[in-house]
């Protein structure tokens, strides 16, 4: 197994300084905003994970389909390693949601477009993972995993596209008004700031993750193999 | 031009054997058949179906049984298909991959509308409503498409796994959730008498998912089954 490469650990440290210069950032330098005060900075979180979400997705996609091309294992591993953060950043996205939710639109969940996609997309990640769980064979789990990516990560768009559909032709007769409109808020720009650091940070972070998993499944490929060798 | 023949010749072949088999002995029409009327049935209870919500859930109600039964049909037919060897068999075939791909999901769209066209005048006669709108058909139609042009690429997926039966649920339908909706709100807005130009933005998601998704299983099926 190849040791740590120093750009990892260099990766490492940039990852939790800009993560702690980060939070810094939100609660000494952005301002409290006016309506909502202390609440809203979840926000700067909120957005960043969801973001991560479906970047993980996206590069899942992007992987599976090089592997289907190529039939390169380690595309393979990066496409997995990408899901299982995704699923983490999910149900960061969802949670921290719901949290500020609360004391805004007064409800922890509502069945908005966009709320409704993120779960949506979140049932399709445990999908991928029931999935390969089911399979036993290396090459086919990796195949379908990719097959599953693609579809699952298509799905998404239209899904989102059906339901902000289905939510505004029809008036909204349960429930209060476009919960969009209460808790829009403008930024300043010292808010803009900490919200592009915010972003910049948990993709570093991602791809700090993806890198220490793609990693450990190297390492669990490679035990695999060697425990078919031992039993032969 | 030079493959299109042999293509649509299997095409074809798949299909008929499909339908044959299912004419002799019409284990997946019957099975999805029961099982749809017990799903009306429990809505029944599950659902105050009284003349006047009824037609606001009625879309909701069919979709929901086509769903559940479809299912239970995309799961049957490609059990079938790899229980009896039948799979390999093709898949020895000097044939394109995609014609069996087509082949199969032509023939479970058909068992699909055989059983709307059952449960439509069923559920028109026990609940008072007239469903034959031609719209409704047009929903039917496209919905279906979508469904099974999924529905068989991950069932061939299923299939394969240890967990074959929970799987394909789990699997289809968060992946299916815009044909569910757009083809609920399409089927109420034709049983409401809605304007046409209402219902159009459904029927064109329901266009679009069918063209998107039937593209993509096309061509990545054969990475499904390959071995």
């Amino acid at each position: 197994m190849n040791a740590k490469p120093k750009f990892l650990t260099v990766l490492d440290v940039v990852a939790a300084v800009m993560f702690v210069t980060a939070v810094s950032l939100v609660f000494f330098y952005a301002p409290l905003e006016r309506v909502m005060g202390w609440v809203q900075k979840v926000f700067y979180f909120h957005v960043a994970s969801a973001w991560v979400g479906m970047l993980a997705f996206a590069v899942a996609a992007v992987c599976g389909v090089i592997y289907l091309i190529k039939k390169d294992v380690r595309y393979d591993r990066v496409e997995f390693a990408a899901i299982e953060i995704g699923i983490v950043f999910g149900l960061l996205t969802i949670v921290t949601g719901s949290i500020w939710a609360r004391p805004i639109w007064n409800a922890w969940w509502t069945w908005d477009p966009r709320l409704t996609t993120a779960t949506i997309m979140e049932l399709v990640y445990f999908a991928y993972l029931m999935l390969r769980s089911g399979i036993e064979e290396p090459e086919r789990r990796a195949r379908f995993g990719a097959v599953y990516a693609i579809i699952g990560f298509l799905s998404v768009p239209l899904t989102f596209f059906s339901i902000r559909l289905f939510r505004t032709i029809h008036p909204v007769v349960i429930g209060s008004n476009d919960p969009g409109a209460e808790g829009a808020f403008d930024m300043t720009p010292k808010m803009t700031q900490t919200f592009m650091f915010s972003l910049l940070t948990f993709t570093v972070g991602f791809i700090t993750l993806l890198w220490h998993r793609v990693r450990l499944g190297t390492l669990a490929d490679r035990i695999e193999q060697l425990k078919m060798k031992l039993q032969s | 031009m030079n493959g299109f023949t042999p293509f649509m010749r299997a095409l074809g072949a798949v299909v008929w054997k499909d339908l044959q088999a299912e004419r002799r002995s019409r284990e997946l029409i019957s099975a999805m058949l029961v099982f749809a009327m017990l799903v009306i049935l429990i809505f029944n209870f599950a659902l105050e179906l009284e003349s006047n919500i009824r037609a606001n859930v009625t879309a909701g109600v069919l979709w929901v049984t086509f769903t559940f039964a479809g299912q239970l049909g995309l799961n049957r037919s490609m059990a079938v298909e790899k229980d009896r060897g039948c799979l390999d068999g093709l898949l020895l075939a000097p044939v394109d991959r995609a014609a069996i791909y087509l082949g199969k999901t032509l023939a479970n769209w058909v068992f699909m509308l055989l059983v709307a066209a059952i449960v439509l005048p069923i559920y028109s006669v026990l609940y008072n409503t007239n469903l034959f709108i031609p719209g409704l058909v047009l929903v039917i139609l496209l919905g279906s498409e979508g469904y099974v042009a999924v529905g068989t690429l991950l069932s061939t997926m299923a299939v394969q796994a240890r967990t074959r039966d929970i799987l394909l649920p789990i699997l289809l339908f968060p992946v299916v959730i815009p044909v569910l909706v757009a083809a609920v709100k399409a089927t109420g807005g034709f049983l409401q008498g809605l304007d046409f130009s209402e219902i159009l933005p459904y029927i064109n998601m329901l266009i679009v998912y069918d063209v998107v998704f039937t593209a993509v299983a096309f061509m990545v099926f054969d990475s499904v089954v390959e071995e």
